[in-house]
């Protein structure tokens, strides 16, 4: 017991001197766990996140546009390769996380249960998910675990390169048609809330964070992320002469911060709970590719197994 | 010479387009990233033949009018592009017998006299080396892998077989372009094509179909029905919101 105890205090005290833990040091199972979640639920989410924007790969409105989204949506599928090797280092196997992102025991961001709705969606979710995803993952460069730590900084690169695309397709929709304007002030009135719902609950209302900060898996408050993004995003949505659906921001000069209005916790908590506008049909697509690819999968092994008989 | 460019150019935009719809429901992330890696290679390919064939016709036109605001029998594309995804065995192929033909005929196309055709067909060859050695693989792979992958490859191989005919059919403006020195005749090609795809279906232990009946109109705008649905979605906002800037 007290050896474990020294253990611990060990760790901590590496985790205080800012020193990276590798998958190979000792470290206390409730570390181990609390990361293999939170790197496959981030993983999932990169993979369930290409769907929404999948959706208008097909009919993206010029051909330059639509190479920049393929490219993208390719991006995230990079993402979650690396985030899924990162998850492998702590001793669970893709397939694994697979399944259970299958059967519902592993959840992936909800915004990703919002629908893409016009083209719009689509400079609007590069803009402002993407945009709060930065803002939630370039502390992870920090973070204490190394090959999570290195994969975000090569995430973090790509995304900032996604938020800057999602932003011009929005300068030129804001000052296109006014049908084309309107189309654009749509897709922020939908995805505005849903893109403050992604750095979380409410610090009082979020318990492991404190852990998780000790640890230095966390660098700061959902609530602090949540304001620097607000902070950034009314002054972006200004220079897109777009207005954000939301008539309690306001400058706080005291708080040196834009106060902004209360978020429906209710509908945050009922999409977590599978109810979203499309839980189903992005559950439903993943699984499908998974389960329709089991006899190509199956083949590849088959194949590789009979050339390795014929080399020996 | 527009109508050859626009040959050139609708094949790799529509077999692109097919490839782009599986981004994100591949049978395994990496062969997901491979389908769109493709796909990006083709439109981007297709990009510089509108792009040029855009300036020669002048009148300010550019690569969006031609992919965007053309109807279906304007479309010289061949008909296996534009046939449907289905199984991954059918995917690949579709992708095998084009990437067969394509890596040849862009070989040829190197030697084009027009100098920036052949620049274009330089730049190409180099990914559609990797866009037929991974659609060999795959056939090999699910030709010699399981039972069940063997079947599924067979039937996509007999399914697609008379698509075949058509790439190595010139039409009239192949024939032009040969004789005037700047494109291919497919029949230059076609010993090699032949070739590597017994090469390649022999090492993926599959049957070769006879050689029956073969289906013919895409290069002359005769298409299936299935292109209508292919433009209707690809040209949607385009159609929906004229002359604007996107
Ligand atoms: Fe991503
Ligand atoms: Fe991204």
């Amino acid at each position: 017991m007290s050896h474990q105890v020294e253990l611990e205090e060990r760790f901590q005290a590496r985790i205080d001197a800012e020193q990276k833990i590798e998958p190979k040091d000792w470290m206390p199972d409730a570390y181990r766990k609390t990361l293999v979640r939170q790197i496959s639920q981030h993983a999932h989410s990169e993979i369930v996140g290409m769907l929404p924007e999948g959706n208008w790969i097909t009919r993206a409105p010029s051909l330059r546009r639509k190479v920049a989204l393929l490219a993208k949506v390719q991006d995230e599928a990079g993402h979650g390769l690396y985030l899924y090797a990162a998850a492998e280092t702590l001793g669970v196997s893709r397939d694994e996380l697979y399944d259970e992102l299958h059967t519902g025991k592993a959840k992936y961001s909800s915004i990703f249960n919002y629908p893409t709705l016009s083209w719009a969606d689509i400079g609007a979710v590069g803009w402002l998910v993407d945009g709060a995803a930065i803002m939630n993952q370039v502390p992870l460069c920090k973070c204490s675990f190394g090959p999570y730590a290195r994969a975000m900084v090569r995430v973090c690169k790509e995304e900032s390169f996604h938020q800057r695309q999602g932003f011009e397709i929005m300068m030129t929709l804001s000052h296109g048609s006014p049908a084309q304007k309107q189309m654009a002030q749509d897709a922020l009135n939908r995805w505005w809330w849903p893109s403050l719902m992604m750095f979380g609950p409410n610090d009082d209302a979020s318990p492991h964070s404190a852990q998780s900060m000790k640890w230095k898996i966390k660098r700061y408050s959902n609530d602090d992320l949540r304001q620097k993004f607000v902070d950034v995003m009314v002054e972006q949505a200004e220079v897109l002469e777009l207005t954000i659906p939301d008539p309690d921001i306001k400058w706080n000069e005291e708080r040196g911060h834009y106060d902004f209005g209360e978020i429906n916790w209710e509908e945050f908590h009922n999409i977590i709970r599978g109810n979203g506008p499309c839980n189903k049909e992005r559950l439903a697509a993943r699984k499908d590719a998974w389960d329709q690819g089991l006899w190509v999968r199956e083949a590849a092994t088959a194949y590789a197994a009979k050339r390795k008989k014929k080399a020996s | 010479m527009q109508e050859y460019l626009l040959h050139l150019a609708d094949n790799a935009l529509i077999l692109g387009h097919r490839l782009s719809e599986w981004c994100g429901h591949g049978p395994a992330l990496e062969i997901d990233m491979a389908m769109t890696n493709i796909s990006l290679d083709l439109i981007g390919q297709a990009r510089n033949l509108y792009a040029y064939a855009a300036e020669l016709e002048g009148q300010g036109k550019t690569e969006d009018d031609l992919a965007y605001l053309r109807d279906v029998n304007g479309f010289r594309n061949v008909l296996l592009v534009e046939q449907p995804n289905g199984d991954f065995a059918q995917t690949i192929a579709r992708s095998f017998f084009y990437d067969s033909y394509n890596y040849f005929y862009q070989k040829a196309l190197c030697e084009s006299h027009d100098k920036q055709l052949a620049a274009i067909a330089e730049k190409s060859l180099k990914e559609v080396a990797y866009h037929l050695r991974w659609s060999s693989e795959w056939a090999i792979r699910l030709g010699d892998g399981t039972e069940e992958s063997k079947q599924k490859m067979q039937a996509a191989i007999d399914d697609l077989w008379s698509f075949r005919g058509e790439l190595l059919t010139p039409a009239a403006y192949e024939i032009e372009a040969a004789k005037a020195g700047y494109g291919v005749n497919p029949l230059e090609i076609k010993e090699e094509v032949e070739k590597k795809l017994q090469e390649i279906l022999l090492e993926a232990t599959l049957d070769l179909p006879a050689d029956g009946w073969m289906h013919s109109g895409g290069k002359t705008g005769r298409h299936s029905e299935h292109l209508g649905f292919i433009l209707a979605e690809m040209q949607f906002l385009q159609r929906a919101y004229p002359d604007s800037t996107w």
